[in-house]
């Protein structure tokens, strides 16, 4: 196989010359590079936006009895920070940036199989994205449902739930075609050589992630349309008045919503899948049993969304079933876990950021995934349904787990991706002090949750004080180090240092090609012989 | 954006992979009417007898003949398909054409049909909807959604399929390259097996 790493001179997909000048030469562009970053641009800003409402929201609670907020206010929000998070963040973050960016090149590909459809997707997205904008300014102003949109509350209230809710149709059904094109990319374009059991595991896990953007977002998709419906054409299918039964509402929603965990959290593992065996030089452990519960994940996963039910109304025999297989999906994520583990064990690890960020992933998904099991059981599931305990899982999950792996990702591939290198140190400070502030923040929700403080309220009880105040204290420690940590590669970006084409001694294709890699990411379409993840141990590293 | 992904050029057309990505879209929209036909399920299972009752409303003659257009349409998309593989060009346009002129039939017969339905005060939250039961409420919201739903679909079909005839007529599409075509087909058949779903739920219960 060819070797293009000492070919560092130009600047690949990002030079100016070659691609064009000025903004339409990134808002017209069908390579796959420029537009996971364009993903990227749109996704912080709003992210950005999200931390600071979820900041004010949390300072809000600083004493009971004060209400800074008014009850509408805060219900608006959260309902802003969840849509906000849940669909424009955390739904597209990894594989519609990293994914975008690293698919095609992890598997040989010059591009993704429909070039033109992903740059629809973005468009898609974006003006999901700014249409759910428009929703707050609009109608009857801010929406106050909660980012779920349970009937009957969202047909009733008067305010702009139906744009907001038409902007989540977009934004799902970008996701959908994201799904679409990174599965027959999956399927046509690897490389010669490149079986299935070749491919790297994050394209496992975007494959995984694939088919349930394909198979669930239309859930979501009819369920908010028929909301839709009832609000402007009067045709109500959820109201008992009429002969309609709400909890069909709630069980379609979660039909897709459960799933979206996994589209949120899939891409993650295979993030940190890719991270391990670099940092620790030596070949993925169990690499079959990976893959093989991406797939089992996503299967299962779909067939779990009962759990967020179990206090709404339900047989008994639907409920023991949905939490048993509650706890089989714990099984694949456990297996998971257990290889990362002892993908470590016996390695020469080298604690670089991105590994640092990827050991807070597993300490705090481990945390929320064990958290989601407790309320996977019928009894406990009674004693914190729509507490902070279900908050504090929440986050634990998808920004302790999703949001780290996609730090942990940034960290990893930012010098491939700018041919730029950060501050190591300042990395490695910014997430010790995100580190603490997250735990700070979120942990004592676990406490406060099954002492009974009910999410989703503007005031509290005095007992839940205590609690309330060292989150609040955590909230004041997680902001400055999201600053450090976007501050830090913010100034790479445009001061840092030239990195090299392999700066960690990676073995899979992206590490390769030049950084920044080029348009055609490869010159001549390599030929794969060999698993991934294979070191020369003692050579090739410095 | 005169060379769209010039560093593709080298790629072969891949048809396969173009028919595979508009399965997978097709996938989708089967879990999307999907969970139509499930809340269709429940709500006939809890209102079994008003909705044989609300059925007494539909006309099964222009269903039937309905149903008999959207089928014949399909049988024409398909010949034109088949036609363009033995690279017959005016004999695709023409089955297209007859194709794209049922489809819109169809639309005109769906448009009267729920006008009908609009005169004698069957329409959503209408006061003679109101005062008959639950089950007819829910079996009229059904019959918007759903065939409202379809009808879009048959309506962005027309316009892929009017798209599709252009694109064969200055020769994008050819004998050569004809995935776009084939892929349009699939999503007008879909269309077709759903209406065929529809049209017994709806009119063939009395």
């Amino acid at each position: 196989m060819e070797n293009n790493t000492n070919d560092t001179g130009g600047m690949g997909y990002l030079d100016k010359t070659a691609n064009g000048r000025g903004i339409l030469a990134w808002i017209l562009s069908t390579d796959h590079k420029r537009i996971g970053l364009l993903y990227a641009i749109v996704m912080f800003s709003f992210f950005a936006v999200a931390v600071s409402i979820g900041f004010t929201m949390r300072l809000a609670l600083i004493e009971p009895g004060h209400k800074i907020l008014s009850a509408q206010t805060y219900d608006a929000l959260f309902t802003i920070h969840g849509v906000i998070m849940i669909f424009i963040f955390i739904i597209p973050s990894i594989p519609a940036f990293l994914g975008n960016f690293f698919l095609p090149i992890l598997i040989g590909a010059k591009d993704v199989a429909f070039p033109r459809l992903n740059l629809l997707s973005w468009y898609v997205f974006v003006i999901g994205a700014v249409l759910a904008m428009v929703s707050l300014f609009t109608g009857g102003g801010p929406i106050d449902t909660g980012w779920t949109f349970y009937v009957p509350y969202s047909i009733q209230t008067g305010t702009n739930v139906t744009l907001a809710a038409f902007s989540v149709f977009l934004i799902g059904f970008s996701s959908m075609l994201t799904g679409i094109n990174f599965i027959t990319t999956i399927h046509r374009y690897r490389a010669p050589g490149m079986k299935w059991f070749r491919m790297p595991l994050f394209a496992w896990s975007l494959y995984a992630t694939g088919w349930v953007q394909i198979l669930a977002t239309p859930v979501i998709a009819i369920t908010l349309l028929l909301i839709i419906a009832g609000r402007v054409f009067g045709i109500y299918l959820f109201d008992p008045a009429s002969g309609g039964d709400p909890l069909l509402y709630q069980h379609l929603f979660w039909m897709y919503s459960h799933p979206a965990v996994y589209i949120m959290i899939l891409p993650a593992m295979g993030v940190v899948t890719e991270i391990i065996p670099t940092f620790s030089k030596k070949p993925i452990f169990g690499y079959t049993a990976i893959a093989m519960s991406s797939l089992a994940i996503a299967f299962f996963g779909s067939l779990v969304w009962g759990h967020h039910m179990f206090t709404s109304g339900m047989s008994q025999t639907a409920k023991w079933l949905f939490s048993l297989l509650t706890f089989i999906v714990a099984v694949p994520s456990g297996v998971k876990v257990f290889n990362w583990v002892a993908s470590l064990y016996g390695g020469s690890i080298e604690l670089e950021p991105p590994l640092l960020f990827t050991f807070a992933f597993i300490f705090l998904f481990s945390i929320g995934g064990f958290t989601g099991l407790m309320q996977g059981a019928l009894a406990v599931d009674v004693q914190v349904h729509d507490t902070y305990f279900v908050v504090g899982h929440l986050h634990y999950v998808m920004f302790g787990g999703t949001a780290f792996a996609l730090f942990a990702g940034i960290h990893y591939w930012f010098p491939k991706m700018f041919g730029k290198m950060y501050n190591k140190n300042v990395a490695k400070l910014a997430l010790l002090v995100m580190f603490i502030g997250f735990n700070t923040l979120y942990f004592p929700m676990f406490v406060l949750g099954w002492e009974g403080m009910p999410r989703r309220s503007y005031d509290y009880l005095p007992q839940f004080h205590t609690g309330q105040l060292i989150s609040i204290i955590g909230s004041w420690i997680l902001v400055p180090g999201l600053i450090i940590m976007f501050a830090n590669l913010i100034y790479a970006l445009f001061k840092g240092p030239k990195a090299p084409a392999n700066p960690w001694g990676g073995v899979t294709l992206e590490w390769k090609i030049p950084s920044p890699p080029p348009r055609e990411n490869f010159r001549e379409i390599p030929v794969i012989t060999e698993r991934p993840y294979i070191f020369n141990t003692g050579a090739g590293n410095e | 954006m005169n060379e769209p992904f010039p560093h593709l050029r080298d790629q072969v057309y891949d048809g396969t992979g173009v028919k595979l990505g508009m399965w997978l879209f097709l996938f989708s929209e089967i879990m999307f009417f999907g969970m139509l036909f499930l809340l269709y399920a429940v709500y006939r299972t809890r209102h079994d007898a008003a909705f044989h009752a609300a059925a007494l409303n539909m006309d099964t003659a222009i269903g039937t003949l309905n149903t008999a257009v959207l089928l014949t349409s399909s049988l024409f998309m398909a010949l034109s398909v088949h036609a363009i593989r033995d690279g017959r060009k005016r004999l695709t346009e023409i089955f297209l054409s007859i194709t794209i002129v049922l489809g819109i039939s169809f639309l005109v017969i769906k448009s009267f049909e729920w006008l009908a339905h609009f005169q004698h005060g069957l329409y959503p939250g209408s006061p003679v909807l109101l005062r008959l039961g639950k089950g007819e409420i829910m079996f009229f919201g059904l019959y918007y959604v759903m065939t409202g739903l379809h009808g879009i679909h048959v309506f962005i079909g027309v316009a892929v399929l009017s798209v599709m005839l252009v694109l064969i007529h200055t020769g994008k599409i050819d004998k050569t390259r004809f995935a776009a075509l084939e892929n349009a087909g699939l999503y007008w058949h879909l269309v077709d097996i759903i209406w065929i779903f529809l049209f017994p739920l709806f009119y063939l219960i009395k």
